[in-house]
C-alpha cells in the first residue's frame, strides 16, 4: 500500500518550509531538521484586495 | 511629556524580533510607553486603541514599520531614535540571509517537503495555509487570529486530502522527536498525543518523560478542534494517523470539554478504535462513553499515569499525593501567616494551568476568579484587579495583544507579582514557568527579583507570603530544569514538576486556612 500523506509526515524526517517566526526556523536547524526559512513579507505590499486578484490571475 | 512618531516605509520584521525592539526601548530611562509594529489593519487600532492617533499611521501599510514611544523629554525621544537602526540591525542582517519571500519561492527551494510552519499575521495565515494544502503539505499553523470559518474550511481541505493540519493558533506539537513550536526535549517512546493545547501538550510530554517513558508523536490540534463548528476533524485524522501508527501503543487526547454533538461523534469513533485511548477532557462534568479501550482521567497526571500503566502495568507512577515533608511545609508555612492572609492569586503563563488550576479549586468547592472563568459568575470585573482568590491567564490577550506572551517576556508578570504582593490579604502566590525550546532562556531568572521583592513586602508586614510554582520541563530543555528549580527553591519558593500538584498543594493550604477561621469565629 502506498503511504499517505500524514504518515510521510509521522514516518520519514521532517523537511520543513518555515514561513514567518525566524525563531521557529532556528529552533529546528537545532534539532538538526532540514528546514528552510522563508521571510515572508505581506503580498502585494500588504494590499489584500490585489492579492486576491493576483491569487486569481496565476 | 513628549511622544514621537516613525514610519519606515517597506520595512517588514516578524513580531517576535519587533517584539524584542520593544523591550529594549522599554529599557530606555524616562520611556514610559512604546509600541512597535507593522502597519497592518489589526496594529493600527490597536495604537488607536492605546491612545496613539497620527494620520501617517492612517496611510500607513502592513509593509511599514511604525515606532511609536511616548516619554518624559523630548531628548529622551530623540535618544531612541539615534539607536533605532542599531536596534533594528540584527534583523535587518539576518533578514538579509535568506532572499525567499514566500511560500512559492519556499517550495522551489524544497520541493520534497512535507510540512509548512506558519507564523505569519493572522489575517493572512489562512491564505498561506490553503496554499501549502493544496501542494500537498501538512501544516503547523501557529498563527492565531485566523476565522473560525477559514479554520473549518482548510480542516476540511486538509482531511479530503489526507493531510495534517495542526491549528490554528497551535503553540506545541513533537513529531517523531522533533519539537516544533514551543516543545520540551522528550525521548522517544510509545505514547502518543493528541493535544487541543499546547501547554497541555508539553505538560503531558514532559511528565511522561521524567517518569521514564516516551512519546511517539504529539499532535497539536488547535484549540478550537472539538468545538461542534469544526467537529474534530482534526482530531480524527490523528487519530487514524496514530492508531495505524506501529511505534504507537496507546493515545491520549488531551482537550477542554467538546461540543456536545462532537463529543457523540467521538464516542462512535472511539469504540472502533483498535488501540487504548485515554481522554482528559479537562473541566468536563460528565464523563465520556468511549466503549471498553478508553479511560477517562481528570486531570493531566492522571491522564499520564493511566496512559504509562496501558504499556507498563508493573510501573505506577506517584498519584496527587503529599509526602510527609511536603505536609510539614505545608503546616510551616500557614503558621506564619498573618490572620488578614487568606487568599491565593495564580498568575500563569499557560492557560491550560490556568484552567486546570481553576477545576482543582472548583472541584474542592472553593469559588475562584479569572479572566477567563470556568463559571462566568467568578469574571473578573477588571482582569488586572484581583479579587478574594484569583487565577489569572496572563497568556490572554488581554495582555498578548502587541506585546509578547509570557513565556518569551516575563515582563507583564513581574509586574503583577509584585501588586499581589502588595495585598495584606494574599496568603499564596502560585505561578508556572514553561521551559523548551523557544522560550525564554531566563523565565525564572527574570521573575525571581519580583518574588524575592514580594516575600519582603510581606516580611515587612510580620507575615509570610507562600509562593509554589509548577515547573513544565525536562533534564533535555535548553534551560536545564535542575538549574530553573534550584534556583526558585532558593528564592524560597515551594516547587513541583506538575501544575496539578501544585494547585492542589495551594487549595488544601486554602481550605485548611478557611477551616481554621471557621473554627477560631465559631
Amino acid at each position: 500500500m502506498m503511504p499517505t500523506t500524514v504518515d510521510k509526515l509521522l514516518h520519514r524526517p521532517l523537511i520543513v518550509i518555515c514561513l514567518g517566526l525566524k525563531k521557529f526556523a532556528e529552533s529546528l536547524e537545532e534539532q538538526n531538521v532540514e528546514v528552510i526559512q522563508v521571510d515572508w513579507v505581506p503580498p502585494a505590499g500588504g494590499d489584500k484586495a490585489m492579492a486576491d486578484l493576483l491569487d486569481q490571475l496565476l | 511629556m513628549a511622544c514621537g512618531l516613525v514610519i519606515r516605509k517597506n520595512q517588514y520584521y516578524d513580531s517576535v524580533f519587533l517584539m524584542g525592539i520593544s523591550k529594549r526601548i522599554s529599557a530606555v530611562e524616562g520611556v514610559q510607553q512604546n509600541a512597535v509594529l507593522m502597519g497592518s489593519d489589526n496594529n493600527k487600532k490597536l495604537l488607536s486603541n492605546i491612545g496613539i492617533h497620527d494620520t501617517q499611521i492612517d496611510t500607513a501599510q502592513p509593509n511599514d514599520l511604525i515606532v511609536a514611544v511616548i516619554a518624559e523629554t523630548p531628548q529622551i525621544v530623540n535618544d531612541v531614535w539615534d539607536k533605532l537602526d542599531e536596534y533594528l540591525k540584527g534583523g535587518v542582517q539576518s533578514s538579509s540571509a535568506s532572499r525567499l519571500r514566500s511560500f512559492e519561492d519556499g517550495l522551489a527551494k524544497k520541493p520534497d517537503a512535507n510540512l509548512v510552519a506558519i507564523s505569519v499575521p493572522g489575517e493572512y495565515a489562512a491564505r498561506e495555509a490553503r496554499k501549502a494544502l493544496e501542494s500537498g503539505l501538512n501544516v503547523f499553523l501557529f498563527s492565531d487570529n485566523v476565522s473560525i470559518d477559514d479554520e473549518l474550511e482548510l480542516k476540511k481541505l486538509a482531511r479530503k486530502k489526507n493531510l495534517l493540519f495542526m491549528g490554528p493558533d497551535c503553540g506545541s506539537s513533537l513529531i517523531g522527536g522533533v519539537g516544533i513550536g514551543f516543545a520540551n526535549g522528550v525521548r522517544k517512546g510509545s505514547i502518543g498525543v493528541i493535544s487541543a493545547s499546547g501547554s497541555g501538550l508539553q505538560e503531558f510530554t514532559c511528565q511522561v518523560h521524567n517518569a521514564g517513558f516516551g512519546i511517539s508523536h504529539a499532535i497539536g490540534t488547535g484549540s478550537h478542534d472539538l468545538s461542534d463548528k469544526i467537529r474534530g476533524l482534526t482530531t480524527l485524522t490523528a487519530l487514524d494517523a496514530l492508531e495505524a501508527d506501529a511505534q504507537t501503543k496507546v493515545i491520549t487526547i488531551l482537550s477542554k470539554p467538546p461540543g456536545a454533538e462532537t463529543i457523540a461523534k467521538l464516542s462512535e469513533r472511539l469504540k472502533n478504535c483498535k488501540k487504548p485511548v485515554v481522554g482528559c477532557f479537562l473541566g468536563i462534568k460528565k464523563e465520556i462513553e468511549g466503549g471498553r479501550s478508553f479511560q477517562c482521567a481528570r486531570l493531566i497526571d492522571d491522564a499520564v499515569r493511566l496512559s504509562i500503566m496501558q504499556i507498563d502495568s508493573t510501573s505506577f507512577p506517584a498519584q496527587l499525593q503529599f509526602t510527609m515533608k511536603e505536609l510539614k511545609r505545608m503546616s510551616r508555612e500557614m503558621a506564619s501567616w498573618s490572620t488578614r492572609q487568606k487568599y491565593i492569586r495564580g498568575l500563569f503563563a499557560g492557560g491550560t494551568f490556568c484552567y486546570q488550576s481553576q477545576q482543582i479549586f472548583r472541584d474542592a468547592g472553593l469559588p475562584v476568579y479569572s479572566n477567563v472563568p470556568l463559571d462566568l459568575k467568578y469574571k473578573l470585573a477588571d482582569p488586572d484587579i484581583s479579587t478574594e482568590n484569583t487565577i489569572v491567564d496572563m497568556g490572554d490577550d488581554h495582555y498578548t495583544v502587541g506585546r509578547p506572551h509570557p513565556m518569551i517576556d516575563g515582563t507583564m508578570r513581574k509586574q503583577r507579582i509584585l501588586v499581589e504582593g502588595r495585598d495584606p490579604q494574599v496568603a499564596v502566590l502560585l505561578l508556572d514557568f514553561i521551559l523548551g525550546v523557544n522560550a525564554a532562556m531566563d523565565l525564572v531568572a527574570e521573575q525571581l527579583e519580583a518574588i524575592v521583592e514580594a516575600k519582603q513586602l510581606a516580611q515587612k508586614r510580620g507575615s509570610t507570603l507562600t509562593v509554589v510554582a509548577s515547573v513544565c520541563g525536562t533534564d533535555d530543555d535548553p534551560q536545564d530544569l535542575s538549574l530553573q528549580t534550584r534556583m526558585l527553591k532558593e528564592s524560597g519558593a515551594i516547587v513541583f514538576l506538575s501544575n496539578a500538584k501544585a494547585a492542589t498543594f495551594c487549595c488544601d493550604l486554602i481550605k485548611r486556612r478557611l477551616e481554621r477561621y471557621d473554627a477560631d469565629h465559631s
